[in-house]
């Protein structure tokens, strides 16, 4: 889809996308925890391209990005440029998403330590040739966990391992209402 | 000449992307379920004081953190020398572990399965799961269905408040420590969930209702669908073989219903299972020792548990275990679509156990930890949402952790998810050899009766994109589609 596409291609309802790079998907988990508060929302906005429906690549503009997780491959990284590029605005949803979170834990490792851990050590590993996965079907892993505002420019942050939903359906409400969001300072968490 | 590649896949939670190989003659020789996203706990874990195991480790999974964060705790429980809980102790793990059971069912056939089996079911043996894509999706379900979509976010809703009650949290408390628990149910907490259990149930019966009869009005197409012939392993209650999902002993059987493992202390599970390493994907092969690698693999989660287990310990459920189990005369059932019945009955089964527990007085006892002489190795056990997951952690006198292995639910269920991608696409390209939207969708159903958590598997979680690409005896890629709106040209 070209670039003039897009731009005439702007929905009438805001739309709504959201991806889980590296992260563990408790942060959709806690979307879902708005409970009924989704119909409602459902009422209001479009959900583009989200792993909760089968819509897998943008068709148009979206207004909101929310993305959970850092970049641990060079898939992440293309994805997470693809939402720069199609949606508005761009919310890191969580601690992952924010400073790479517990997958960072990776960062002051070498990578091959944790390949070998995993399928060379393990205790009841069966792998007589020495395997490590490598095959043109797996993206390259990147040296080290990425926080996703070091890839591309991120509107708004979330904090919590997950975010409570009552902070992301206060974020998401005024980001459609067009004001600033104003989380409650209880759900302000750094867990 | 061809391989065909599906990439992403929807509704899955975690990253996947599907190849399929072709043979000279342009039959299907292989499907291949690539996971393709590594994340490395049991590396960065090394290291690590053991006490903050159980809150690290749940965050392989957002979806069923309780599984790891117990499964975690029950290892460091034998750790400190503190395996027999207080009942106060005992009991808060079991309630935190059915509600997540209740949540995370509820959430995989609701909001996840439910459009795969509410629409596109017009009668012609080919559209049974044929839902269009606008539909597939829960607040599709919750338009055309308002009563039971609006029921299924309320149900996982209870089910994440019992949860909360038990783990502070909703998502990754911390409810278990070394030992024991670190806080009783609150007799408040008690009385909100009592005043939602009984509806609960009641509800729970209805979707095994929703899911019996989806099976059985589709049963010519669902006996053939992505099915095949498996062994089954689960946890059972060690005396009577009874469904058991926070602690029990290995059990494994054939398609037949032959006994091959019974009676497995967890701690020895490496007497019985190994896992294979294959290049193509970071997603292990367990498999049981006794049969080696070709044919020793087997299923997990719902299906196999009520394949495994000899009844279901709470009335309701277990008379719709029988029910269940008459339509196999008895024997194993090895169909992929029986998942979805199998896990509603679960579902029931949760919520009995939940409604039972709460009126138990030991929930507001105050003896939550205890311990005993210090281990340096210990393996922890549990019947996730998903299947069985194994921790299994060695610890040095530092209290530093030097050892992690983790088998988690999906990985199990490796080898049985590409023999289900496999027939769908045996029996799709023999009509028409060309990647379709049927094929495409095909495969996501397959898979997705499974309930991966691809995430937990790589020790991640992640997008879920279906990429097919069929590739020809040669290694040539033949057609290629990323399912997409715009539906490139392969």
């Amino acid at each position: 889809m070209t670039s003039s596409q897009e731009a005439t291609n702007h929905p009438e309802k805001p739309r709504i996308a959201t991806v889980s790079l590296a992260g563990c998907f408790g942060c959709h988990m806690s979307i879902l925890d708005i409970d009924e508060r989704i119909l409602a929302l459902a009422e209001i906005v479009d959900f583009a391209r989200s792993p909760i429906n089968d819509y897998k690549t943008f068709d148009g503009r979206c207004t909101v990005g929310i993305i959970e997780g850092g970049c641990c491959n060079e898939e992440n990284v293309h994805v997470l440029e693809d939402f720069r590029k199609n949606c508005d605005v761009l919310v890191s949803l969580g601690d992952c998403a924010i400073n790479g979170g517990i997958p960072a834990m990776r960062n002051n490792i070498p990578l091959r330590e944790c390949l070998e851990e995993a399928y060379l050590k393990s205790p009841g590993v069966y792998n007589p040739s020495g395997t490590i996965p490598n095959d043109e079907e797996l993206p390259l892993l990147l040296n080290r966990v990425y926080p996703c505002n070091e890839v591309v420019k991120i509107d708004h942050f979330i904090p919590g391992c997950p975010p409570p939903a009552d902070a992301i359906f206060e974020v998401l409400s005024a980001l459609l209402a067009g004001r600033t969001p104003a989380i409650a300072y209880g759900d302000l968490k750094y867990d | 000449m061809k391989k065909i590649t599906i990439d992403p896949l929807t509704r899955v939670e975690g990253h996947g992307k599907v190849t399929i190989h072709l043979d000279d003659a342009g039959d299907v020789k292989e499907a291949r379920l690539h996971i393709i996203e590594f994340r490395g706990f049991e590396r960065f874990i090394l290291g690590r004081p053991f006490w903050e195991v159980p809150v690290i480790v749940q965050r392989l999974c957002g979806i069923c953190p309780v599984s790891h964060h117990l499964a975690a705790a029950k290892a460091m429980d034998r750790i400190v020398g503190g395996e027999q809980l207080t009942p106060t102790a005992e009991k808060m793990r079991r309630l935190m572990h059915y509600g997540q059971i209740f949540q995370s069912h509820a959430l995989h056939f609701f909001h996840l399965s439910s459009p795969d089996l509410l629409f596109g079911t017009d009668g012609s043996a080919a559209s049974a799961f044929a839902a269009p894509r606008e539909q597939r999706h829960v607040l599709a379900v919750a338009k055309s269905f308002p009563e039971l979509g609006r029921q299924g976010i309320l149900m996982r809703k209870f089910g994440q408040e019992v949860i909360q009650a038990t783990a502070g949290k909703k998502i990754h408390g911390t409810g278990a420590i070394p030992g024991g628990v670190n806080r009783n149910l609150s007799v408040e907490a008690r009385d909100h969930l009592r005043k939602d259990a009984d509806q609960m149930i009641r509800w729970s019966k209805k979707a095994v209702a929703v899911a019996r009869d989806f099976t059985m009005d589709h049963l010519l197409e669902i006996a053939t669908f992505g099915a095949f012939d498996s062994n089954h392993l689960s946890l059972v209650r060690p005396r009577d073989g009874a469904l058991e999902l926070y602690d029990g002993v290995l059990r494994a059987i054939d398609k037949d219903g032959k006994t091959l493992v019974d009676g497995l202390e967890d701690q020895r599970y490496l007497e019985a299972l190994s896992e294979e390493v294959r290049p193509w994907t970071y997603m292990k092969f367990p498999f049981l020792k006794t049969l080696g690698p070709q044919h020793g693999w087997y299923r997990v989660g719902p299906l196999a548990r009520l394949n495994t287990c000899r009844f279901v310990p709470s009335p309701e459920a277990e008379a719709a275990r029988i029910e269940f189990q008459a339509v196999t005369h008895q024997k194993p059932n090895n169909v992929t679509m029986a998942y979805h019945w199998a896990r509603m009955i679960e579902l029931l089964h949760a919520g009995e156990v939940i409604r039972d527990l709460l009126d138990d007085a030991d929930l507001q006892g105050e003896d939550l930890v205890t311990q005993g002489p210090r281990r340096e190795e210990a393996v922890g056990i549990i019947e996730a949402p998903r299947g069985t997951l194994i921790h299994h952690y060695r610890v040095d006198r530092n209290d530093q952790v030097t050892m992690c292995n983790l088998i988690v639910s999906t990985t199990h269920n490796n080898e049985p998810m590409n023999q289900a991608i496999m027939r769908v696409a045996q029996d799709t390209l023999a009509k028409k050899p060309e990647i379709t939207e049927g094929l495409l969708n095909g495969i996501e159903v397959a898979v997705r009766a499974y309930d991966p958590c691809l995430s937990c598997a790589t020790h991640a979680m992640g997008k879920m994109p279906l990429q097919v690409q069929v590739v020809d005896a040669h290694g040539a890629v033949a057609a290629e589609r990323i399912r997409s709106h715009e539906l490139d040209a392969p």
